[in-house]
């Protein structure tokens, strides 16, 4: 009689999560930081533009 | 764009969004508990079947949100309001992310069992194609300055390149293919085929619909990040023009 065996295959399912979760963080964390740089450049420039207002009215 | 959005993206976050964000890690944890430690170990593959969940998955979220683009490319050219050019260039981009995990992990899947990282298999060529399809309409907006052309030429993209999704989805259906056909078809001597038990299946749909509330809520925050974009192009063009 002749039995199934079930392969191991345990380490290709480890890497397939790795890939799976690895890129979906990030993507997140690449948002994150997307958003983190371009609310710090709008604040700068906003400054600016306060400052030079505040300079045009002296 | 209008000025309102722009000012309605410096908002601190909805709580509508806090909400969908929290909920959707949390539906996302348990479909990862379910996939690990409920759904039974498939007997012919091993553990390796467990990549089948998100797989499938990640392919459904790149179809979905090409349909969003598709769908706000269309509304663009109806209405020409900036808001839909921007939700169609946000999901693309998610859409490429979730095409590419879905490529990578059938890969991972295919090699023990089908003994090898690729092959010119029709319904691997086609999401492949499908993939570059989406990654050269990011590229090619990038080379137009105008904003009005750049959006007309993306709805126009976004629509046409829709038509690679149903020809990927069906691919299996219509083509010879040694890709397994896990509903609605006799794929079940096909090597990576099996029979899905109940607790297979319901962690299939758990998956499916984690997946779905993720593909949500990063829809919503890469919207979000690019309103705030815009207006700081918009910024910038002001100062140059002062």
């Amino acid at each position: 009689m002749v039995r199934a065996v079930t392969p191991d295959t345990f380490s290709f399912m480890v890497l397939g999560y790795a890939v799976i979760l690895g890129t979906m963080a990030a993507y997140t964390i690449s948002l994150m930081l997307r958003s983190r740089r371009i609310n710090i450049e709008l604040r700068m420039l906003e400054d600016a533009q306060a400052r030079e207002r505040e300079s045009q009215t002296r | 764009m209008a000025a309102g959005d722009a000012n309605r993206s410096m908002e601190p976050m909805p709580i509508l969004l806090k909400v969908l964000s929290g909920f959707s890690v949390a539906l996302f944890s348990v479909a990862l508990y379910m996939v690990w430690f409920y759904a039974p170990r498939e007997v012919v593959m091993g553990e390796v079947q467990r990549v089948f969940y998100f797989h499938v998955a990640a392919g459904w979220v790149g179809a979905l949100a090409f349909l969003v683009t598709a769908i706000a490319g269309a509304i663009y050219l109806l209405r020409e309001e900036s808001r839909w050019d921007l939700l169609a260039l946000s999901s693309v981009e998610i859409g490429v992310v979730f095409i590419l995990i879905n490529i990578v992990s059938g890969s991972i899947w295919a090699k023990p069992i089908w003994g090898t990282w690729w092959t010119w298999d029709p319904r691997l060529i086609t999401a492949t194609i499908m993939e570059l399809i989406y990654i050269a309409y990011l590229m090619l907006r990038q080379g137009i300055d105008d904003p009005r052309r750049r959006a007309r030429f993306g709805a126009v993209y976004g629509i046409a390149g829709f038509i690679s999704v149903p020809i990927t989805f069906l691919s299996i259906r219509l083509l010879r293919t040694i890709h397994p056909l896990v509903f609605g078809g006799e794929g079940g001597s096909l090597a990576g085929s099996f029979n899905m038990e109940p607790p297979m299946f319901l962690t299939f749909m758990i998956s499916l619909l984690a997946f779905t509330f993720v593909f949500v809520t990063l829809l919503w925050h890469r919207y979000r990040l690019q309103l705030r974009a815009e207006q700081l192009e918009q910024t910038k063009m002001k100062l140059l023009l002062e």
